[in-house]
């Protein structure tokens, strides 16, 4: 998976969850639970349905590497196969 | 049951032995622990912060936040006192007296608990906002407490606020803290009365004398939500201080040199009672997270800020659970003298949990909204029995009350509730007036206040049953109120939401179990002639309660369904929807509308 496929993805996860989010105004290198208002209960959902469609489970102890869209990408194409 | 285990092999406590307490305790003796105003009174910032200076502790750090950037802010009495003085000042200034409403809104930045105490001492009153409130939320509330000051950051004024201004006209100042707030210092204003803080500081002195405070004085409103109708506002008066600090000695076992942390945010009203008012009354040093969820960084500030006594919630332990061992590996705990929990039952799992885990027992602890401050708790240094909600606080007594079939407490010869004595009955938990922390009244609704007691009792609403040894178990909530992640969400305020989308005919709100925050909330929807399920209106139906309601509040889960089951007289079966959503025998249908 390269990057701008793991983007993508992950955004249109984040908008299962939060429908109400405008895409295209997600930033790159903010904490998503700020900048679109994910708490931690959407945060784990997000984990989950994550691991669901590409595979990549992040444990626990990697979860500050995957607080940001960028981190995210990152993370999911240095992991996917 | 669980032996004491603390991990450094202490038992003792600030209480002592808990029978004996109980005996002995008043709650006017209580009042004596704290040192009440020179100037005649009680005020609670007074007794949280000035007070610790005259007693010569100012220098004793009051606050440590810890904050995202790495730039800690640590304050000592001295400054807490010296810059609520200020907050108080800003409010003379502007006109803002004794009984008008400041409500707050922001994350766990300091100047929010700078605004919290500084109202306090000017003798106005205070109440929290969540900051996940979408607007809705805060509308409702600031409207129904006339607010006239909200201190809010600029982003949550932008995004949350300033479209509500015409709805909101007894709203006169916003003041403007955190961060992108001192930018706007001299800059134009972005909304009517909107100033930020640190524009209206430069005038002030930090000298500032507490007017004499009628205990009975209000002095915190804190919201809650109930079966039906709005939120409803309970008013505690500043004699509340006496319940908080008792119980912060006894149930939390605070000493003057504990470091503790209360994980709470005070947005809610645990935040407030414990996270602020009840620790600083000790003198102890509060830590302040101005972060998000995160095990691994959770372990390691118990750790690096060396926390002695950790008060936070299941559905936080429940997360640690989650999280497994490898983010508290390394880490040195020994500092951890006592970790309490509140918001929902804990889990016996979680207890064990803990004993094997972190290697200390957790200890539950109950208390509502409208109860002010802890009533029923496992004691620092006795027997924990994992799942036991515990014993009532020394000043505190508490009975099982019978209910009839449709859930009414039934009333005895003299006009109380009928007790039930004999071990492991179930009805709800009623504590008898008065105790200071008790709720005064409900804001603007007199009737909401009177239904809430029954003769010289509180009602909780909480079905419980107390063993032969004395130890109360939560069963259940006696209504349709929603727990999720230990905040009460009440289904009419999500269904009268989910009302004004134009697709929606009716709505109807439940609870459904979730191994994490206890509830999540889920709305059955019937949709509105012309409009037909999808996956694009699902979509749209749960951004648009986001929107509204904020995450917090807004249903995580939708379901289409044309014939919501209803009573005879059209009201929404939320009990029935539950029951067939789990699973559960239906109970009594004799008011079920039989479709014609």
């Amino acid at each position: 998976m390269n990057p701008t496929s793991a983007r993508e993805t992950v955004l249109e996860l984040i908008g299962e969850i939060a429908p109400e989010v405008d895409m295209g105004s997600v930033p790159d290198d903010e904490d998503l639970r700020d900048a679109v208002d994910l708490d931690s209960l959407d945060f784990l959902t997000l984990v989950e349905r994550v691991h669901e469609v590409t595979g990549v489970d992040v444990p626990e102890n990697d979860y500050d590497q995957v607080r940001t869209l960028n981190g995210w990408a990152a993370y999911l194409a240095a992991h996917a196969s | 049951m669980v032996a004491e285990g603390t991990g450094t092999g202490q038992v003792s406590s600030v209480m002592g032995d808990y029978a004996l307490a109980c005996a002995q305790f008043s709650w006017s003796t209580a009042g004596d622990w704290l040192d009440g105003l020179p100037q005649g009174g009680r005020n609670i910032a007074y007794e949280a912060v000035d007070r610790h200076v005259i007693h010569g502790r100012g220098d004793h750090v009051a606050f440590r936040f810890v904050a995202s950037d790495g730039l800690d802010v640590a304050w000592t009495y001295a400054e807490l006192a010296e810059r609520t003085s200020r907050f108080a000042e800003v409010l003379r200034e502007l006109g803002v007296g004794p009984g008008d409403l400041v409500c707050g809104l922001s994350g766990r930045i300091p100047d929010l608990y700078v605004a919290l105490l500084g109202t306090l001492k000017a003798r106005s009153v205070f109440s929290p906002l969540f900051s996940a409130f979408g607007p809705e939320p805060i509308r409702q509330r600031m409207g129904i407490g006339h607010a006239r000051v909200l201190v809010t950051t600029p982003a949550l004024y932008r995004k949350k606020v300033h479209g509500l201004r015409a709805e909101l006209p007894d709203l006169e100042h916003v003041l403007l803290i955190g961060p992108g707030s001192a930018e706007l210092v001299g800059a134009e204003r972005i909304g009517p009365g909107v100033v930020p803080l640190a524009e209206l500081w430069a005038t002030t002195t930090g000298a500032f004398e507490i007017e004499p405070t009628d205990p009975e004085e209000p002095a915190l409103i804190h919201f809650t939500s109930g079966t039906t109708g709005t939120p409803k506002g309970a008013v505690h008066v500043h004699d509340a201080v006496v319940a908080h600090h008792a119980t912060a000695r006894y149930v939390l076992d605070l000493r003057d040199d504990d470091i503790f942390w209360c994980t709470a945010d005070p947005g809610w009203v645990t935040g407030t009672s414990y996270g602020v008012i009840a620790p600083l009354t000790c003198g102890v040093t509060c830590v302040v997270d101005e972060l998000e969820f995160d095990a691994r960084r959770w372990y390691r500030l118990l750790e690096q800020e060396h926390v002695t006594v950790w008060y936070t919630a299941p559905t936080a332990l429940r997360m640690l659970m989650r999280a497994g061992s490898a983010p508290h590996e390394g880490c040195d705990l020994s500092a951890l003298r006592h970790v309490a929990s509140v918001g929902e039952p804990l889990n016996p799992e979680v207890v064990h949990w803990g004993l094997q885990e972190i290697d200390r027992p957790i200890r539950d602890t109950w208390w509502q909204t409208e109860t002010g401050a802890i009533m029923v708790a496992n004691y620092h240094g006795t027997e924990v029995r994992p799942g036991s909600m515990g014993r009532p606080v020394p000043g505190i007594e508490a009975a099982v009350v019978a209910r009839d079939p449709q859930g009414e407490v039934l009333r005895g010869p003299d006009g109380g509730p009928i007790p039930l004595d004999e071990p492991d009955a179930l009805g709800e938990l009623a504590l008898r007036r008065p105790w200071p922390s008790l709720m005064r009244s409900y804001i603007g609704a007199p009737e909401r206040y009177a239904t809430a007691f029954l003769g010289d009792w509180y009602l909780s609403g909480d079905l419980v049953r107390r063993d032969a040894d004395g130890w109360f178990w939560f069963v259940g909530r006696g209504d349709d109120v929603i727990k999720s992640a230990g905040h009460l969400i009440g289904p009419f305020e999500v269904e009268s939401a989910l009302l004004e989308h134009p697709a929606v005919a009716e709505a109807g709100v439940i609870g459904v179990p979730d191994p994490i925050v206890g509830e999540v909330v889920k709305a059955f929807v019937a949709l509105k002639p012309g409009f037909e399920p999808s996956d694009a209106l699902h979509r749209e139906l749960i951004g648009f309660g986001r929107s509204r309601l904020g995450n917090a509040v807004a249903p995580r889960d939708i379901t289409f369904q044309q014939d919501l089951p209803k009573t005879r007289s059209g009201k929404i079966m939320r009990r029935l929807l539950r029951a067939r959503e789990l699973g559960l025998p239906e109970g009594d249908l004799s008011t079920l509308e039989v479709p014609s």
